[in-house]
């Protein structure tokens, strides 16, 4: 007998008859939600406090043409590389107008900024929800010292609830990596105290599209 | 892990005169107790999202079988491929096994205390494997060769001088003395690691039975590249870690940072499904996920089955007034604090970790604001009542209870043999009203007097104040 089969043979012991196997298939059916935490109705704007809440930055532009300005203006500020890699969605927007030199494809350890997309944001938390793919490789997001996220106003929704709905709708199938991202990366390891940039980006912009 | 509970009270006296560790224990209480304080207060319905956190732990753990099975079916199908181990020595074989067949030469590991359980690291390294652990506060317990004294924050117990002295001596780098710059360097150092590790080992804070699906809470971003950069992926998880869907994950998932750290989310959360997909330009091409068992499947059915809700927050540990005195490292295995005075007693036998259960003031402060709600007091009671029916306990304290259990059911025995002690002690506590020592309870009076009692005794208050 395996492993396998003695553990679900304990398993199924310990049940003693109690639990109904046929409830299991029913259950991942229905997926009931759980009780969420209310929300006031301006969901993009409860998105950019709590994003901002969570040390990203947040901008606020009114169409996508606009994008690489934000861009350029944040990398000037921060006296930061005008290089970067993005997602293959994003290449064709006006980077060059602004003298940034954008290049879609998968980031490695020499990559300093990393502009992605979206697939939603959450306003309850004021995250991203990031979908890997053929052309929206995790690494953009992961490996850069900045990462820049491009959203759609769109695309923001109430809870992760939510974003589950739209994935199972939109997908059918679950991609290889579902990424949530709130703010650059931190650690408080070292004496409870926060830290940004640990093993992720360091800082992080959201450039939020739309009225 | 070597387990050392045999030795709590001896470490436990070292740890109440270390008054650096004392330093390091007073800081810690005031930051997670308060941080969790304000972030259930920001949200209203966190009691209702408790309960539902109990209903969801319950589900599997009444259906465990089903929601492994289904587990399994479906991460294989996604590419993963799911190994079974019954002790903890397997799961490292099986590991070993994985990284062998691979051609691995080194690995990258995020933080997991199921492979603190299987002594994974040590068991790699003797088959010439090079484990790297970045998790900043892992990276730190490696380099000083200790165990981790928190399940969360697992160097609470360092401070930034020893930190700072460490990083110096192994990295051979001028001493940096401030903070930010210790988590640059330990950033440049193991960043190359990254890049050219052949395998990732993660733990698991939920597998998702509806996608057979890992799913990761982390903040600083070294989850994700341990999971995503190297070509082979090993995941390893106790078997309860199941959860049944993606909209529990999400009740789970506001439960869980806000219990540990206060924050209302972590940094990352990652759901990882099986291997890089056809056209995908990056992520792992191998997944494997090892269920681990070590003695959960034996709780099941029994008095102690709610401890397998157990989500690994940390807050028991945070808010308990025993390990706010005496840190992690006296508990002597690899969980501190009430969830791990109940859990080490039942993972390493019951016989190596007596004092665990009784190493409790039962204030009940672990219960309280235990996010899945695990009675964990009285599964300390429960622990205790089993010591004493495998005579585990001294003949004295035998003798003790029986002797109480005779009087207690006796109510005139009892009324009158209380009248007589507490008179009896207020006489001897003399006019200070205070007793020096206790004959055969020295322990009780070595470090402190005991008020005397004023002489009634409440039965007797009580039944005065019914006539008036």
């Amino acid at each position: 007998m395996s492993a396998r089969e003695r553990i679900l043979e304990r398993v199924v012991a310990a049940r003693a008859g109690a639990g109904d196997p046929s409830t299991v298939e029913k259950y991942l059916q229905q997926h009931p939600r759980g009780p969420a935490p209310s929300l006031g109705p301006d969901l993009a704007q409860q998105f950019c406090e709590r994003a901002t809440q969570l040390a990203s930055e947040v901008v606020r532009v009114v169409a996508i043409s606009d994008v690489p300005i934000a861009v350029a203006r944040y990398l000037e500020s921060n006296k930061l590389s005008r290089r970067a890699v993005c997602w293959p969605e994003l290449v064709a927007l006006p980077w060059h107008a602004q003298h940034l030199e954008v290049e879609a494809c998968i980031a490695t350890g020499n990559d300093l900024v990393g502009i992605t997309g979206a697939f939603a944001g959450i306003a309850e938390t004021g995250t991203l929800m990031l979908l890997s793919g053929a052309n929206t490789p995790a690494t953009v997001s992961l490996l850069p010292e900045t990462h820049i996220a491009v959203v759609q106003v769109g695309c923001i929704v109430a809870t992760m609830e939510d974003v589950w709905a739209r994935m199972r709708a939109q997908w059918g199938a679950i991609p290889r990596a579902v990424n949530f991202v709130s703010g650059p990366s931190r650690t408080a390891d070292v004496e409870q105290t926060v830290t940004l940039g640990a093993h992720g980006p360091r800082r992080a912009l959201i450039v939020l599209v739309g009225d | 892990m070597q387990i050392t509970s045999v030795e709590f009270k001896r470490k436990a006296r070292e740890a109440l005169h270390n008054p650096q560790l004392q330093h390091a224990l007073g800081r810690m209480q005031s930051h997670f107790v308060d941080l969790r304080t304000q972030a259930v207060r920001a949200l209203p319905e966190f009691e209702a999202m408790r309960d539902a956190g109990v209903a969801i732990r319950d589900r599997v753990l009444r259906d465990l079988d089903g929601y492994l099975k289904r587990f399994e079916r479906v991460a294989v199908a996604s590419g993963a491929r799911v190994h079974w181990a019954e002790t903890a020595e397997e799961a490292s074989r099986i590991v070993a096994a994985i990284a062998r067949a691979h051609g691995v030469k080194k690995i990258v590991k995020s933080k997991s205390m199921v492979t603190e359980e299987c002594d994974l690291n040590d068991h790699l390294g003797r088959e010439g494997l090079e484990v790297v652990e970045t998790d900043l506060g892992e990276y730190i317990l490696q380099l000083a060769h200790e165990p981790p004294s928190h399940i969360v924050a697992p160097v609470m117990h360092k401070n930034l001088d020893e930190i700072a002295t460490l990083f110096e001596k192994k990295h051979r780098r001028p001493r940096q003395d401030d903070i930010a710059a210790l988590v640059n360097e330990a950033r440049e150092v193991l960043r190359p690691h990254f890049l050219d590790a052949d395998m990732g080992i993660s733990g698991a804070n939920f597998l998702i039975a509806e996608t057979g699906s890992v799913m990761l809470f982390t903040n600083e971003g070294n989850g994700r590249l341990v999971t995503t950069l190297p070509r082979v992926h090993v995941a390893i998880a106790g078997i309860e870690k199941i959860v049944p869907t993606l909209e529990d994950a999400a009740t789970l998932a506001r439960l869980l940072p806000r219990s540990a750290t206060g924050q209302p989310i972590t940094n990352y959360v990652s759901l990882l499904t099986g291997t890089r997909r056809q056209d995908d330009r990056d992520g792992p091409e191998h997944m494997h996920i090892v269920l681990l068992d070590n003695g959960r499947s034996r709780l099941l059915g029994t008095a102690l089955e709610p401890m397998l809700r157990c989500i690994r927050c940390g807050a028991c540990m945070n808010h308990c007034p025993v390990y706010q005195n005496i840190g992690g490292h006296a508990y002597g295995w690899v969980y501190p604090g009430p969830m791990g005075a109940v859990l080490t007693p039942l993972f390493a036998g019951i016989e190596n970790a007596v004092h665990l259960p009784n190493a409790s003031t039962f204030c009940g402060a672990c219960v309280a604001v235990c996010p899945v709600k695990i009675p964990l007091t009285d599964l300390m009671r429960e622990l205790r009542s089993r010591q004493l029916a495998q005579g585990l306990r001294s003949w004295s304290e035998r003798w003790v209870l029986r002797a109480w259990a005779w009087m207690a059911r006796r109510p005139a025995v009892y009324a009158w043999s209380t009248r007589v002690a507490v008179r009896l002690l207020a006489w001897l506590g003399g006019r200070s009203r205070r007793l020096r020592h206790l004959p055969g309870l020295g322990e009780w009076t070595r470090g402190r007097d005991m008020p005397a009692p004023a002489g009634r005794t409440f039965r007797e208050l009580y039944k005065k104040r019914r006539v008036t």
